[in-house]
């Protein structure tokens, strides 16, 4: 983990509610990351600082995407081009793709504010010669972003909008029914984690990306904590990626 | 050259500057980042006899200038501590370590205070009566002055008994601000065989989430900190500085080098620092590293020579 002031290079919103921020980043800092891993960010006027996952690097800038629900993502989206931030990078252990046995045809789920993590990991997974299939939740077709990027990719992208506004009306679960799955990586709400969890076949690996509250996001101060079937883990360090066996729902 | 030494308890520290319990862990993540022997030294995260896992999350929820918490006393218990933390600490901290000491009954106080006293790394049992996040245990202790006389010489007698085979240490309380009257009880504490005070553990507080009308924390309650508290911290060490001789570590909110010795004419023999090594976790080196520019802005030779000044 390192401290760092980087400069925003770009802030722009992408969609209702969503906005993306890309911090540059001074040679070498960027080289270890992982896509899973997250960063803290301090936003003047509040006391703690607000985790939001990489989700995409390269070897001078670190993007990430948020939605503005709160008062912190709020006062991010109002931050300029030029300005300095404080943050603490990277966190997390991450998705270890290269250890990780995810077989022919992994899917990643992502809903909402977990898309963007899938947007990292599929690249991660493309450039290791794996093609995964990729299924996207939004709430409406207005909040949606980065399905060309997917594309891009030469990658399927099915999508679900809740109000069925675009895709298909439903939840991720409703359109990850193709059961050749080798592997499931997924981020987003919890009650979808749950639904992903018991719509994936029992007997394929599957990892997912939890949140909570956090008062330090680096492992200091056991806000984050979780029960685990091998004992207690912090979100913040031990996560936020955990493997589906290990998992007490 | 400035003096920044400072004695608490009859042991020598560098600085007054400690990390206080539950912000620190056991070291581990911050001796990554620096070197933790700049400390004076720090409190490591409240330990119980068995492990416990704590309160349901969210335990965290965001203040004006400061948090609250509801972790509940989170730590691997007293035998995984001596087993795998100390030897881990061993390796990156070379000074005493301050053992604060939780517990749920008088008996679990005395044992895992002897065990831990036993330890050559722990230089002070801090005995953390306050803890507002579990029920019937911490904290009950501490708002009473008759139920912390109780445990305190219950402690105190054991220690004393191991005083010849080197088992025994200075015993400083930890105090809860949630109570009318916190220099009767650090009175009582004092009485009682308490060779040192900690002012002070967080005030009882809460949240709410409009969007759901509930409380934010999962414990509905918890534990309030940050810069937020530092006037209420400071009122308390100055009133206890009349009441009673033993030091007092002044605790709550501070976050800079000014803020240390704002707690140190209150009448602070030494400081701790909690949730600003959350936010930032250079807060303490920071601290120490401007510590000698602002004493010399203020006219300050002799760090110790401040504590009570403001009376
Ligand atoms: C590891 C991790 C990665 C994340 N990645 C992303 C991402 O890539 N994009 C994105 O849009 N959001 C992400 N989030 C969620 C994001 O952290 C919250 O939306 C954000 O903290 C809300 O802050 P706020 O001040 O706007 O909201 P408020 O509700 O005003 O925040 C109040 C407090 O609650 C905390 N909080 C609120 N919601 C959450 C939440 N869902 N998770 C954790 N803490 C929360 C805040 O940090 C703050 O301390 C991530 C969360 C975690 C834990
Ligand atoms: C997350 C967290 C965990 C804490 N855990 C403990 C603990 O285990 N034992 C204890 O004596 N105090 C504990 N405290 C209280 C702090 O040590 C300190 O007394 C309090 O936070 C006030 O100081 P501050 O304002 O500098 O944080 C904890 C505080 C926080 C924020
Ligand atoms: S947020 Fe502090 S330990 Fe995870």
């Amino acid at each position: 983990m390192i401290k760092a002031e980087l400069t925003v290079k770009s802030n722009r919103q992408i969609a209702d509610r969503t906005w993306e921020m890309i911090l540059e980043t001074p040679s070498g800092m960027t080289d270890d990351f992982r896509p899973g891993q997250f960063i803290n960010i301090r936003i003047d006027g509040l006391y703690l600082r607000r985790p939001i996952s990489i989700c995409d690097w390269s070897d001078d800038t670190v993007t990430i995407v948020y939605k503005t629900v709160g008062r912190g993502t709020e006062a991010m989206s109002r931050i300029e081009a030029g300005a300095k931030i404080d943050v603490l990078l990277p966190l997390g252990n991450g998705y270890n793709t290269e250890a990780e046995n995810v077989g022919e045809r992994p899917v990643l789920i992502g809903g909402g504010a977990g898309v963007p993590l899938m947007y990292c990991l599929c690249r991660r997974l493309v450039s290791e010669g794996v093609v995964p299939a990729v299924v996207l939740g939004f709430r409406t077709a207005g909040e949606m972003f980065y399905i060309e990027r997917f594309r891009e990719m030469n990658i399927e992208v099915a999508v679900a909008t809740e109000d069925g506004s675009y895709g298909v009306k439903g939840f991720v679960t409703d359109v990850m029914s193709d059961p050749g799955y080798t592997s499931f990586f997924a981020c987003g709400p919890e009650g979808m984690l749950r639904a992903v969890d018991r719509a994936a076949k029992a007997d394929i690996p599957g990892w997912f990306s939890f949140e909570e509250r956090m008062g330090c996001g680096f492992g200091a101060c056991m806000g984050c904590s979780c029960e685990t079937k091998y004992g207690s883990k912090r979100i913040c360090k031990d996560g936020p990626v955990l493997e589906r066996g290990e998992i007490i729902w | 050259m400035v003096d920044m030494k400072i004695s608490l308890c009859g042991v020598q520290l560098d600085n007054p500057v400690i990390p206080a319990s539950g912000t620190f862990g056991y070291g581990r993540e911050f001796a990554e980042l620096y070197d933790i022997n700049m400390l004076g030294t720090f409190s490591f995260k409240g330990t119980t006899g068995k492990r416990r896992f704590g309160n349901p999350t969210p335990r965290i929820a965001e203040c004006r200038e400061g948090l609250i918490n509801s972790v509940g006393l989170q730590n691997p218990g007293v035998d995984s501590v001596i087993g795998e933390e100390l030897p881990a600490l061993a390796k990156v901290f070379s000074k005493p370590v301050m053992a604060n000491v939780s517990g749920f009954s008088i008996e679990e106080y005395v044992s895992v205070a002897l065990k831990l006293a036993a330890q050559k790394q722990v230089g002070w049992i801090e005995l953390n009566i306050s803890c507002p996040n579990v029920h019937n245990g911490g904290m009950v202790f501490g708002t009473d002055p008759k139920q912390a006389a109780e445990v305190v010489g219950a402690v105190r007698k054991a220690l004393d008994s191991q005083k010849a085979s080197g088992g025994s240490r200075p015993l400083i309380v930890k105090l809860s601000p949630n109570v009318t009257d916190l220099a009767e009880i650090a009175f009582a504490c004092e009485d009682a065989g308490a060779d040192g005070l900690t002012l002070i553990n967080t005030l009882q507080g809460m949240r709410i989430d409009l969007k759901t009308g509930r409380p934010v924390i999962a414990n509905r309650i918890g534990g309030f900190s940050g810069p937020a508290v530092m006037p209420v911290a400071l009122r308390m060490v100055y009133q206890v500085y009349e009441r009673v001789r033993i030091p007092i570590i002044g605790c709550g909110g501070v976050s800079s080098a000014e803020d240390v010795l704002e707690m140190m004419l209150a009448g602070a023999t030494a400081v701790q620092v909690g949730s600003a090594n959350l936010v930032n976790p250079y807060a303490c080196r920071d601290i120490i590293e401007a510590l000698p520019e602002t004493m010399k802005k203020y006219g300050i030779e002799t760090l110790s020579d401040i504590t009570g000044g403001a009376h």
